[in-house]
């Protein structure tokens, strides 16, 4: 398989010898207008790679803030169709930027696997993250997705032992998401020493790069996150301005404020200058 | 879809939890390991005579099984059509089926050595059940429920909170049964070391719509014997109401190689299927995967979950259990519907002619009965399974008839 956009931009980081800050923002959050201009003014506020989640009525592994997030999408009408819009849009004016879709595997499954593949392909999608979809029911998304040229993004968790690693890993690609806590998304803080163990030990499985999230609120956390993994994801705190701002235009200048801070964090982690 | 018979009905699920194409484990990694930790725990304890030995001894004295086969004679003279039977596990302890699979669950969890039960319910039964075994067993006890479901179930929350549990409301989605499983299935999420998940329906990540199905199997165990004491013959059909359908999986599945048996299961069609305000995910929904299977579902054109809806909370799921979408695709049993109003029908006719007060579950199932048994001869013999009592329902009922109490 060629080098997706994601890999590309895994190697470029590692030449600058940085992490990256992956963003979570559920496409359509407020609305489809606004999701655009905050989608669109993330790589320039220090988003290094873009995730959108797909709303779904029925987000499992999902905190009360993600699950929001997604209700106001779909309450502003939000379906697949405007998801993969919002990406060709994003793309019509960056080459370059990851944009990764993540969510649960229902509404892929009624948009009918092969059409959303090509969709996707063509929209610019360049990673897929289903978090109901664990290596056992591969052939479902999996495998076609990496036929189609996309990465597959899989979760490795706390439970994930050393005998199941391998299968997790198995066919993954891009990079490792790894879920620094047992819970849903937004609950608990990150605490960075288990962290540290945990990339160690899924660095002895892979060669891919490794991000960490669940529980990153601001930029202490991520520079924390920052010196040890391979990137920093964050998607709970974000969707949290959205959710406090009073009007579309609060919401983009908050979201895009707090990506700078975290960008910081981010960026000076590894040279003594982040914000410790 | 396919009506070409198969040499057995009875072997499901494959080793990766499949019933034809349905069923399957997508849940996120989180639970796999847990999920995969209970398939082993449950494959041990199916092979261990002490485990059966420990289920018979607690279904007999504590459940009070087996349950009769009642001879409906007012009724079955009223339909004027085939002799009906009731499977009689309104007669259990707490009042319905559900405390077969939660004796067996809980049992499975001591063996595992969890500390901490939490389950979801819609009505109520499936919780109390729950709250129940586990305080006979001396564990902590967590219920989720939905706001909405709370609200109309009042009794039963009651029930739960004297029994020790701790019942959280659910306020996320549309605040009932789907809702519910969600938000249990994210504790799971969060206390994987401690926490057993007792499953109320024959649904969800495999191993649970087999282990629970293998639990409600009793149902149609004893059925068929005690058909055979009461007639010296089995059944010609079978008839039950579906949910997530545990109870009719229960009675149906021992019968599904007899082929001389017709089955029937009976969603419920709320305010008419026509209306779109029904759970007739069989009748009016198409395949998806929801709380960790594949299966029918009500979803929108974008695979959305649209809102269930019945007169029956226990019925109020846009899902069933993977094994019926695969019998329902094969043809084995045949899937019908029955209405608020047919169901609250068939409810008084059933307090008037029999004397026993229904759950307003089994009465979608006797609402069907009562179109079915006037077509047949008065030889054929029909088992439904009367598989809750009513008590719960009183004030429902009320509220449907336009009387305050």
């Amino acid at each position: 398989m060629s080098d997706t956009r994601i890999d590309s931009r895994f190697a470029a980081l590692r030449a600058e010898g940085r992490a990256g800050l992956v963003t979570f923002l559920s496409a359509g959050d407020p609305d489809a207008a606004t999701s655009l201009e905050i989608v669109k003014g993330l790589p320039s506020a220090g988003a290094d790679l873009i995730e959108l989640g797909m709303p779904f009525t029925d987000p499992m592994a999902d905190g009360p803030s993600v699950q929001a997030a997604g209700l106001r999408a779909l309450q502003s009408g939000a379906t697949m169709r405007h998801t993969l819009q919002l990406v060709r849009d994003f793309r019509a004016e960056d080459d370059e930027t990851p944009v990764i879709l993540m969510g649960y595997y229902n509404p892929i499954h009624h948009y009918g696997v092969e059409p959303f593949l090509k969709d996707a392909v063509e929209a610019g999608v360049d990673g897929l993250i289903v978090v109901d979809l664990p290596p056992e029911e591969d052939e479902e998304l999996c495998l076609p997705a990496l036929n189609a040229g996309l990465n597959f993004i899989r979760l490795a968790t706390p439970t994930t032992d050393d005998k199941r690693l391998p299968a997790v890993l198995a066919n993954t690609s891009g990079f490792v998401y790894y879920v620094s806590i047992t819970g849903i998304t937004g609950a608990a803080a990150v605490d960075v020493g288990p962290v540290t163990f945990a990339i160690e030990r899924l660095r002895r499985h892979t060669d891919l790069p490794i991000g960490v999230g669940f529980g990153i609120k601001n930029a202490v956390d991520a520079a924390a996150v920052a010196r040890v993994a391979d990137a920093a994801v964050v998607g709970s705190a974000l969707v949290d301005r959205i959710e406090a701002a009073a009007s579309p235009r609060a919401a983009v200048d908050g979201v895009l404020s707090l990506v700078r801070e975290l960008a910081d964090g981010v960026r000076g982690a590894r040279n003594g200058s982040g914000a410790d | 879809m396919t009506t070409q018979p198969l040499n057995t009905y009875r072997n499901g699920p494959d080793e990766r939890g499949h019933f034809g194409i349905y069923g399957g484990r997508y849940v996120a990694e989180t639970l796999m390991p847990l999920i995969l930790s209970l398939e082993d725990a449950y494959r041990a304890a199916k092979d261990d005579p002490e485990f059966a030995a420990e289920m018979d001894y607690f279904l007999r004295d504590y459940v009070g099984r087996p349950s009769p086969l009642y001879f409906a004679e007012r009724l079955t003279e009223h339909y004027g059509g085939a002799k009906v039977y009731f499977k009689r596990d309104e007669l259990n302890h707490t009042g319905a089926h559900k405390i077969n699979n939660c004796m067996g669950q809980i049992l499975l969890a001591r063996r595992m050595g969890k500390k901490r039960i939490i389950a979801e319910t819609g009505a109520g039964q499936h919780g109390v059940a729950t709250a129940t075994v586990a305080a006979r067993f001396g564990l902590e006890c967590i219920v989720y429920m939905g706001e909405v479901d709370i609200e109309r179930q009042k009794p039963n929350v009651f029930r739960m909170k004297l029994l020790g549990a701790e019942v959280r409301p659910v306020t996320s989605g549309s605040r009932t049964l789907k809702d519910a499983m969600n938000e249990a299935l994210r504790d799971w999420v969060t206390n994987v070391d401690d926490t057993f998940y007792i499953i109320g329906t024959a649904a969800g990540p495999h191993p649970y719509p087999e282990l629970v199905r293998d639990f409600q199997s009793v149902i149609g165990k004893e059925t068929k014997r005690q058909m055979m004491e009461h007639e010296g013959r089995l059944p010609d059909s079978l008839v039950a109401c579906i949910g997530g359908g545990s109870n009719a999986l229960g009675l149906f599945h021992p019968f599904l190689d007899d082929k001389g048996v017709a089955i029937y299961g009976v969603e419920a069609a709320g305010h008419g299927i026509e209306t779109g305000e029904h759970a007739a995910s069989l009748t009016a929904g198409a395949p998806g995967v929801l709380h960790g299977n594949r299966t029918y579902l009500l979803q929108d054109d974008d695979g959305q979950i649209t809102e269930a809806h019945s007169i029956s909370a226990g019925l109020d799921y846009p899902g069933i259990g993977p094994e019926h979408a695969w019998l329902n695709d094969t043809g084995r049993v045949k899937y019908v519907s029955a209405t608020d109003k047919e169901a609250l029908e068939a409810f008084t006719l059933c307090c008037r002619q029999e004397g026993i007060i229904p759950a307003l579950e089994p009465a979608h199932a006797l609402a069907f009965v009562g179109t079915l048994a006037p077509t047949l001869p008065k030889d054929h013999l029909l088992v439904m399974n009367m598989c809750g009592r009513g008590d719960k329902d009183v004030f429902t009922v009320a509220e449907a008839l336009g009387e305050s109490l």
